[in-house]
């Protein structure tokens, strides 16, 4: 419960940030929010030998709107995204984060890049097929939600780099839900789920989209439930049908409170009320 | 004297009033002062470094790279305490029953029986520093073989903790009356229930800390204990020095629940290394200390059998009580199954009682009291297999309950308890008509025709407490190694005003506020003239701590007893001094008057400066205004109540909700009834705790899975239903306030109403029984093997 030593600096640039962040080397961190880093550090899990402070950065804090989409700043607070409804299921999810103590600390940039599977914002990004802008000294590059993540607390951003911005295409026409599974309020994701869906003009599926939060070493796109949905109706039979398929091939992590068995019921179940919910039905 | 007779001006009346806590200023400012806030100059850190290993030999520590480490003042280990006079006492030494009790010293001698076990100390000047240092202790064990389940530990052949004893087995001991095996065999039906109580932790919000002094031959530590009395001996006892050298403070303390009923060897060891290195010395738990090395509790499996005629009269209980000890036992621990004995036939009139208790030692930390202390396993098994008995007499289960209760007080039970007073019938009536069954019940009904699954359960529940007579529990009783009555003295300062020191270590009861109120209404004053004084043995008279729900039904009415010679004591002055006889003396509206001459009367204050400027006293009296009062109770107390728990099950997930939760409980006559209610919410959220959320696991190496508050789910507002409590009020003829105690009653009572009521929902679903905690997923897979 107490850090070993680490030093720490709080540049007020991001140059400044990226110039400390190559001079530590392997053994530095970029710290935004601090409420995934901090507690692995308390335990010893983790321990940097220097932790670059993102706070001073500026311009860093921010929600615009960008081509009918949203560019959301990295060191956009959960309680920021939690008070914009207009965000749907990103504003949804986020306010289902921990307590509100952690919403009024922890980032957005953060928790994305971490790469938690059981954190929730990795399945909304991934449901969204939004995208990541990264900053290194070489320069910036976008990584799209399914290039992001690569294994558990594993991301396509590299030593060195900081990510600066989270990119959410329009979200008009779509249908949203986020179901969280916990044991406690506070808890993390037993099982996510976030769904998705654009319904036709007739009343069909136009598209969908489920990610799931929990069901493996990284966030989850369920293709089998997506596909056997898509182009079809949208009643309440045929979300049942394509939600039996919702686990298909994962291999979610087994904890103390659910087995990989049960994971996978849970999301069935899951799957099916956010499909109802973001369809409507 | 103006001041004073403006505080003076309130009078009578007090006790039965809500008043806000006298505490709660400082506590809600965060103006209070515990522990971790006090720092003497040159104080040492203490970082202790704990066994990684469940069951292993030491072969070596090296500490030298960590004493070279800069900043680090000394490494100390088990061999460094060869002056040490004695390992912890366990002071339950029950006359003719043998019970094992391995040697527990603060640091590991040899061999560690438990994950966090402490094998080294690291005293420095910083903080943070011991902490780096103590990893670079390099200890090598030996592992030996580990044993965690503690039916597997009594197996032949199994390994034996503590090789001396030549077995796992703590003790053995019985509680009976009535002949049960006669009874059991005239019953028309038996039931059979396997019930296992797991093991959970106190989780108090402030984690144990200690800091001690040692300056010209004495000894002070500040300890974040309920018991600093008791800690005074047992320090004593340990260190070997002189008990009136010897100052333990309890300041302000962050929650207890049984679980700082307790000496730790932390505790000990800071003192011990007070004196060792002449400089103060400071250790604070983090929360993964907490969970490892704080004291434990429940743990236990109850094979129970009950007999009863087809009708529903009961005939006898036999229960055998396996309880897990843990490796090593701290001040108590094995007693705590007693408790379950006393209470083990509930609220209901069995002849025959019989209740056979082996204690185990396993591969993990030790059990002790937490809150309820073995009446909550006790309610539990009785409160559940009173509905699975209902059911298989096809009977309702409240019925069957109102058929057996217990109606003639004082009662003996065949075990040889006597039952103070008690109204179970009263509560019950009074829990239904705020319940309204009959429109659950139909609600009930029409929600499962559309899938909604609700269930309501119940606990009529009674317990024990108000520790206690120590004739019965004293050596020569149970064998409990002291006695258990209370201390107070009640201090007239010479203006008038009052410091009353009591026994008690209160610790978020609010007793600062409820003695006042007691203080105030003997002798004519405002409850905020009356200063309550606890938790330093430097004043006042030796007392006898806090737990198993005592403080008030004990030390509440020692403190009346005090105030009462003091008021007797006053009303002798004012007599001499209105020319009355002292039985002519009342007090009423804030003044000392004579009955039926309300203008004739004087106030405290008037009578302290009599008291202290001892001009003109009584003949013979002897000046100032102190009286002290050793009040030991004849009997135990026994409060009761009737709590019905609703809830709602999803069966897709196996989630569980609290709907409504209604508590009626019965403690007496209130003395401030606001704080009943918090005691019930407090209690009832405990066990509601135990019930859906928590669980201490260890793994089968014997290493603690829950070793932080991301898996020992303590529940949060978000999870607690708003209560709706309400009381009725049955004298205790044990004291002369009537009152029981209710620190506990809420937690002894919970957890059966959540089983009972998660078991009537699922009942459709063919699901008949469920152990504790209804995880989700326990409740799904029971769910699912009901549907095969």
């Amino acid at each position: 419960m107490i850090t070993a030593e680490f030093d720490y600096v709080a540049p007020g640039s991001l140059d400044g940030a990226l110039h400390a962040l190559a001079d530590g080397g392997e053994d530095a961190k970029a710290l935004a929010g601090g409420h995934s880093l901090l507690p692995l550090m308390k335990l010893r899990f983790a321990a940097p030998a220097l932790l670059v402070d993102l706070r001073n950065v500026p311009g860093l804090r921010s929600i615009e709107q960008e081509n009918g989409g949203w560019r959301i700043g990295a060191l956009t607070r959960h309680a920021d995204l939690q008070a914009r409804e207009d965000l749907g299921v990103v504003a949804q999810a986020a306010a289902l984060i921990a307590d509100q103590q952690v919403r009024n600390r922890g980032t957005i940039g953060g928790s994305l890049a971490h790469g938690d599977p059981a954190s929730d914002l990795p399945a909304v990004l991934l449901a969204l097929e939004g995208a990541v802008t990264v900053r290194g000294r070489a320069g910036t590059r976008e990584i799209a939600a399914s290039d992001l993540f690569e294994d558990y607390l594993t991301t396509a951003i590299a030593a060195g780099e900081i990510l600066t911005d989270v990119r959410i295409p329009a979200l008009a026409g779509w249908g949203h839900a986020y179901e969280k599974f916990t044991r406690r309020a506070e808890d993390w994701a037993m099982v996510g789920v976030c769904a998705l869906v654009r319904r036709a003009d007739d009343g069909t599926c136009a598209d969908v989209r489920v990610a799931f939060t929990n069901m493996g070493s990284t966030p989850l796109r369920a293709t089998a439930t997506e596909q056997a949905l898509r182009g079809g109706p949208l009643d309440a039979e045929s979300i049942g049908r394509a939600a039996e398929q919702a686990a298909e091939g994962t291999e979610p992590p087994a904890d103390l409170n659910a087995t990989a068995d049960y994971k996978r019921h849970l999301a069935r179940v899951l799957t099916r009320r956010a499909l109802q919910q973001a369809a409507g039905t | 004297m103006s001041v004073t007779e403006e505080r003076t001006s309130g009078g009578n009346g007090f006790v039965g009033r809500r008043l806000k806590r006298k505490e709660d200023p400082r506590l809600i400012t965060g103006r209070a002062t515990y522990v971790e806030d006090l720092t003497l100059p040159g104080t040492l850190y203490a970082a202790v470094v704990r066994s990684p290993e469940a069951h292993a030999r030491i072969t070596s520590i090296d500490a030298s790279a960590a004493a070279e480490r800069a900043g680090i003042e000394a490494v100390f280990t088990g061999e460094d305490l060869a002056d040490m006079a004695a390992p912890c006492p366990m002071v339950w030494v029950p006359p003719g029953v043998e019970v094992h009790v391995p040697e527990h010293w603060p640091l590991a001698r040899g061999k560690v029986g438990y994950v966090g076990q402490a094998v080294a100390v690291i005293l420095g000047g910083d903080k943070y520093g011991v902490v780096d240092a103590a990893e670079d202790v390099v200890v090598e064990y030996d592992a030996l073989p580990v044993v965690v389940d503690p039916e597997a530990a009594l197996e032949p052949g199994a390994p034996v903790i503590h090789e001396q004893f030549g077995t796992n087995k703590v003790f053995e001991w019985s509680l009976a009356g009535g002949d049960v095996d006669a009874a059991l065999a005239e019953a028309d039906v038996v039931l059979e229930r396997r019930i296992v109580n797991h093991r959970t932790a106190g989780a108090a919000i402030e984690p144990r800390g200690a800091m001690a002094e040692w300056r010209e031959g004495r000894l002070t530590l500040w300890s974040s204990t309920q018991i600093p009395h008791i800690a005074r001996v047992i320090l004593s006892i340990q260190l070997g020095i002189s008990e009136e050298k010897i100052r333990v403070v309890a300041p302000e303390v962050g929650g207890g629940f049984g679980s700082k009923l307790q000496v730790y060897g932390e505790e000990v060891l800071v003192a011990w290394c007070a004196r060792k290195t002449g400089k103060p010395v400071k250790w604070t738990a983090t929360r993964s200390d907490d969970m490892l090395t704080t004291h434990h509790g429940r743990d236990q499996i109850d094979d129970v059998r009950i007999g009863a005629k087809r009708d529903g009269t009961l005939t006898g209980i036999h229960v055998k009580v396996i309880q897990d000890c843990g490796s090593y036992h701290l001040i108590e621990g094995p007693v705590i199954p007693t408790f379950t004995s006393c209470v083990i036939s509930g609220a209901y009139d069995f002849p025959a009682v019989r209740t056979d208790i082996v204690g185990v030692f396993t591969n993990k930390f030790t059990t002790d009291a937490i809150r309820g202390a073995g009446r909550p396993e006790a309610t539990h098994l009785i409160e559940v297999c009173m509905d699975q008995l209902a059911d298989e007499l096809g009977m309702d289960a409240l019925e069957l309950r109102r058929k057996n209760f217990i109606t003639e007080f004082p009662n003996e039970r065949p075990h040889g308890f006597v039952y103070d007073s008690g109204n179970y019938h009263g509560t019950l009536d009074r829990c239904l008509e705020m319940l309204d069954l009959e429109a659950f019940r139909s609600e009930q009904a029409e929600l499962r025709q559309r899938g909604v699954y609700r269930g309501v359960g119940f606990s009529t529940y009674v317990e024990i407490c108000g520790l206690g007579p120590s004739r019965a529990l004293g050596p020569d009783g149970w064998g409990m190694q002291g006695g258990y009555f209370e201390s107070a003295q009640v201090r007239v300062l010479p203006t008038g005003t009052v410091m009353a020191y009591t026994g008690t270590s209160p610790h978020g009861q609010g007793l600062e506020t409820s003695f006042a109120q007691i203080v105030a209404d003997r002798l004519g004053l405002d409850p905020e003239a009356v200063e309550v004084i606890h938790g330093d043995t430097n004043t006042g008279p030796f007392g006898k701590d806090t737990y198993g729900s005592r403080s008030l039904a004990v030390g509440g009415e020692a403190i009346a007893r005090a105030a009462e010679k003091v008021q007797d004591k006053a009303k002798r002055i004012v007599a001499h001094k209105l020319e009355a006889a002292p039985e002519d003396i009342e007090v009423a509206e804030g003044a000392f008057r004579v009955k039926g001459s309300p203008d004739k009367s004087l106030t405290l204050a008037d009578v302290a400066t009599e008291a202290y400027i001892p001009g003109d006293l009584p003949e013979g009296m002897e000046a100032g205004l102190d009286e002290i009062s050793f009040y030991d109770p004849t009997n135990f107390v026994w409060p009761f109540g009737a709590h019905a728990c609703v809830t709602e099950v999803d069966v897709e997930t196996g989630r569980v909700e609290i709907l409504r939760w209604i508590a009626v409980d019965d403690c007496g006559p209130a003395i401030n009834p606001m704080l009943i209610e918090g005691q019930v919410h407090g209690g009832v959220v405990h066990g509601i705790g135990q019930a859906l959320f928590e669980q201490i696991v260890y793994d089968e190496h014997g290493q603690l899975v829950t070793g932080s508050f991301v898996d020992y789910a303590v529940p949060t507002a978000a999870e607690i239903p708003s209560f709706e409590t309400d009381r009725t009020e049955t004298r205790s003829p044990t004291n002369s306030l009537g009152v029981k105690g209710v620190g506990e009653a809420g937690t002894i009572a919970a957890t059966p109403a959540i089983v009972n009521s998660v078991i009537d929902a699922l009942r459709p679903l063919g699901v008949t029984y469920l152990d504790m905690p209804l995880t989700p997923m326990r409740v799904w897979n029971a769910i699912q093997e009901a549907r095969r």
